[in-house]
């Protein structure tokens, strides 16, 4: 019984000590600095984007309250090699209900771009991206598909201007970043 | 009058796998008198590279808008994240210089500027305040009461609310208005502004097939007939992946869900097939057979298909 408690008490510990080796304080400016989540510090954890978000009631992980705390204290590794960051589904209902005008979803963007270029990518924003690269759209569409357009009366469909858009790819530095995580 | 004319942005899932929906959009809008101009060229919105490296997102949203600039013609689209991302982007660089500055910079290198010359509307915008609701009504020939449905307006066609600035965010009336200007009566149910999910379907499939389902059991729960969409990411989660929904959850749905024009369309009097009826996953022939009588629309005939036997 004892022993048990013991292990009870250990586990409690490493899920609720944050160590301030673990954090940087930093962080939350650096945040702070990228569009769209300038509003990071007005935060005052009232959960009400929990509350509203459509993903946390079903996702035992996505906590968009918790997600902009632990970017205020400073968890920046803990962050970025969170896959939960990416469940966010953009619907803004956490934006349009903050009493406080915090641009959540805009905050986890911003996350999501730094994650990539520090860490990781998901596969299918690779595919995404190198689609967009390869043809303009950011899906591959079959060649029947566009045969059907025609038998369906409608008109064909615009191309893209594939030299620009390769400078335009490396002007943003998305190039790289793709070169990086070898796709 | 003046003739209404707009460059029409069609995006990537659109003619990816859902072209019903731009059918029966081209078909109410030509019966309407709207012109439309195809893009000289195109690149996707940007909306899907967001998450990726959000310089990249504005300028290429930027760059159609500029496309749009060079032909002096508002943008009209389809899409509901294509609406969100365009009109997102247009709206902020002309009110951030500095950003606007930054995304010229990238773009003086392709030969292009952004000026801030147009605007970007969704389907529903035109066809509510350009076009609007007394000349919508002029052109219905078979009111389609005693048709009861549901609608599902999506989220990037109004949230964020200061940024789309546009209907009410949390109560929005332009979709349901338009479904009664068809005749058909527009049903309320549980929870109306929840989202579909489909943005991470890439990431997980889970949560949004959970969403989905939760919005399917709303909308049987007040016995509407269909469910009706102006977005084709949630067209796509609840028609194309309804039979996924059913055999996951083991419950039976079969809520046809259309496109809006779909619906205006048959109220205009195109028939089923005009408006690319067959290409929706859940058969949509009971709600011409299943309506009492009066609903003249079971006269036309449409191929039925079998969907049930999952």
């Amino acid at each position: 019984m004892s022993k048990n408690r013991e292990i009870q008490e250990k586990e409690t510990e490493k899920r609720m000590v944050l160590k301030m080796s673990d954090m940087d304080p930093k962080f939350k400016y650096e945040i702070s600095k990228l569009p769209g989540a300038e509003t990071i510090l007005l935060c005052f954890q009232c959960g009400t984007c929990t509350a509203d978000c459509p993903i946390a009631r079903f996702s035992d992980f996505y906590r968009p309250r918790k997600l902009i705390r632990m970017i205020q204290l400073g968890l920046k590794d803990t962050l970025l090699s969170n896959d939960v960051i990416w469940l966010c589904s953009t619907c803004f209902t956490c934006i349009d209900h903050c009493p406080q005008d915090v641009g959540i979803a805009n905050i986890v963007r911003a996350l999501r771009n730094l994650t990539i270029i520090e860490r990781e990518m998901p596969v299918v924003y690779k595919e995404l991206a190198s689609n967009i690269l390869k043809t303009g759209y950011a899906y591959m569409i079959p060649r029947l598909r566009l045969k059907k357009r025609d038998e369906e009366g409608l008109p064909s469909l615009p191309k893209a201007d594939l030299e620009n858009l390769v400078k335009l790819f490396d002007l943003t530095g998305l190039s790289k970043t793709l070169e990086r995580l070898g796709t | 009058m003046q003739e209404l004319k707009y460059l029409i942005f069609l995006g990537c899932v659109i003619p990816y796998r859902i072209s019903s929906y731009e059918i029966s959009a081209r078909k109410v809008l030509e019966k309407l008198g709207v012109k439309l101009v195809e893009m000289p060229e195109f690149n996707c919105c940007g909306f899907p590279l967001d998450p990726v490296n959000h310089d990249m997102m504005l300028t290429l949203a930027a760059r159609n808008l500029c496309l749009a600039e060079q032909q002096k013609l508002d943008i009209i689209t389809l899409c509901n994240g294509c609406f969100g991302t365009l009109n997102h982007v247009n709206r902020e660089l002309k009110e951030d210089k500095k950003l606007k500055e930054r995304v010229n910079g990238y773009l003086e290198e392709i030969g292009t500027e952004f000026k801030g010359t147009i605007t970007v509307k969704h389907l529903i915008h035109v066809l509510a305040q350009d076009i609007g609701f007394d000349k919508i009504k002029e052109t219905i020939q078979k009111p389609l009461n005693p048709l009861r449905v549901a609608q599902h307006i999506g989220c990037h066609v109004v949230r964020p609310g200061k940024t789309v600035g546009f209907d009410d965010p949390e109560h929005p009336t332009i979709l349901k208005n338009l479904v009664e200007v068809t005749g058909a009566e527009c049903l309320n149910y549980t929870d109306e502004m929840e989202c579909c999910g489909a943005p991470i379907i890439g990431v997980n499939d889970k949560i949004p097939l959970q969403l989905a389902r939760e919005k399917l059991d709303h909308i049987k729960a007040v016995g509407a007939q269909a469910l009706i969409t102006v977005c084709p990411f949630c067209h796509m989660i609840y028609d194309l992946n309804q039979p996924r929904i059913e055999r996951t959850f083991n419950e039976k749905f079969g809520i046809p869900v259309l496109h809006y024009p779909q619906l205006l369309g048959l109220a205009m009097g195109f028939s089923p097939d005009e408006l690319a009826f067959k290409q929706l996953r859940v058969d949509a022939t009971k709600i011409f057979t299943n309506a009492r009588a009066g609903f003249m629309l079971h006269e036309t005939h449409v191929e039925s298909r079998v969907i049930n036997s999952l």
